[in-house]
């Protein structure tokens, strides 16, 4: 199950300025490898794709493996082209999706 | 004397207790050491993803700790030297291990549109291992670096708490 998604985009930017984005979300990342205390292994239970896009315009897209810690973090740059919304989405293997959008003023 | 005796466990439980912490053992360890990458899976993981192409050493810059005190949850940031131009750009980033029971950790795409080829995030590395970053360009070229990490608290491994 997904959990809460924590985002940080600059509320406001100069035009062709490069921003940090940072992205958060609650998630267990279960590898599918562990031993449950029954002597059964704990099934598999991964976010598999994470997708960020800025006015409908993908800007980046990551594909996690069971490597990748729980709670994934990430951070990435894109360029303040324009005033819009950022989103981003993660999607886990059983196709939930949780959406997560912040406003960005460019000026 | 006599107390002391009584609190002895027997040499009957003694090995009882021995064997099933034994069992126990090997049955955790079977299915890992079946599962665990390899630096042949490595390589096809890398075939797989980048194709036929050469990877040279040069322009990517992988930062890991190079001790680790929990595999768990391991910062890791990569940052690739381009112009990041709609005509010279990092089309792709992976991460890749030896050890950890697959290859793969994170692929990211990315684009002219992310004006700095860097990423940060937290893996996992099950053992003391080499780390491998490769970025493809738009060129088609790709570029690797590697970092030996040493894990003394391995994941994948642990219990879950009851």
């Amino acid at each position: 199950m997904i959990g809460r998604a924590l985002i940080h985009v600059p509320a406001s930017a100069k035009h062709g300025e490069v921003i940090e984005i940072k992205a958060l979300i609650s998630h267990v990342m279960e590898t599918g490898y562990r031993i449950g205390i029954t002597g059964q292994p704990i099934p598999r239970d991964i976010i598999n794709d994470f997708v960020c896009t800025y006015n409908g315009e993908e800007v980046f897209r990551a594909k996690f493996y069971p490597a990748v810690a729980a709670n994934p973090f990430m951070s990435f740059y894109t360029v303040a082209t324009e005033s819009g919304t950022i989103a981003m989405s993660w999607t886990d293997q059983h196709g939930e999706t949780q959406v997560q959008t912040a406003p960005i003023t460019v000026g | 004397m006599r107390r002391m005796d009584r609190n002895r466990p027997s040499r009957r439980k003694v090995l009882q207790a021995a064997g099933a912490v034994a069992g126990t053992g090997a049955l955790a360890l079977l299915p890992l050491r079946s599962a665990r990458a390899t630096p042949e899976t490595m390589r096809d993981a890398v075939h797989a993803a980048i194709g036929e192409a050469t990877v040279q050493k040069g322009k990517v810059k992988l930062d890991l700790p190079p001790l680790v005190e929990n595999g768990n949850s391991v910062p890791c940031t990569v940052t690739v030297q381009s112009p990041m131009t709609a005509t010279d750009y990092v089309k792709a980033i992976h991460i890749f291990n030896e050890k950890n029971p697959q290859p793969n950790v994170i692929s990211v795409k990315l684009g002219p549109r992310a004006g700095q080829a860097k990423f940060s995030t937290r893996i996992r590395l099950a053992d003391t291992q080499t780390v491998t970053a490769i970025a493809e360009m738009s060129d088609g070229s790709c570029w690797s670096d590697d970092i030996y990490v040493i894990v003394t608290l391995a994941a994948c491994v642990e219990e879950p708490k009851p």
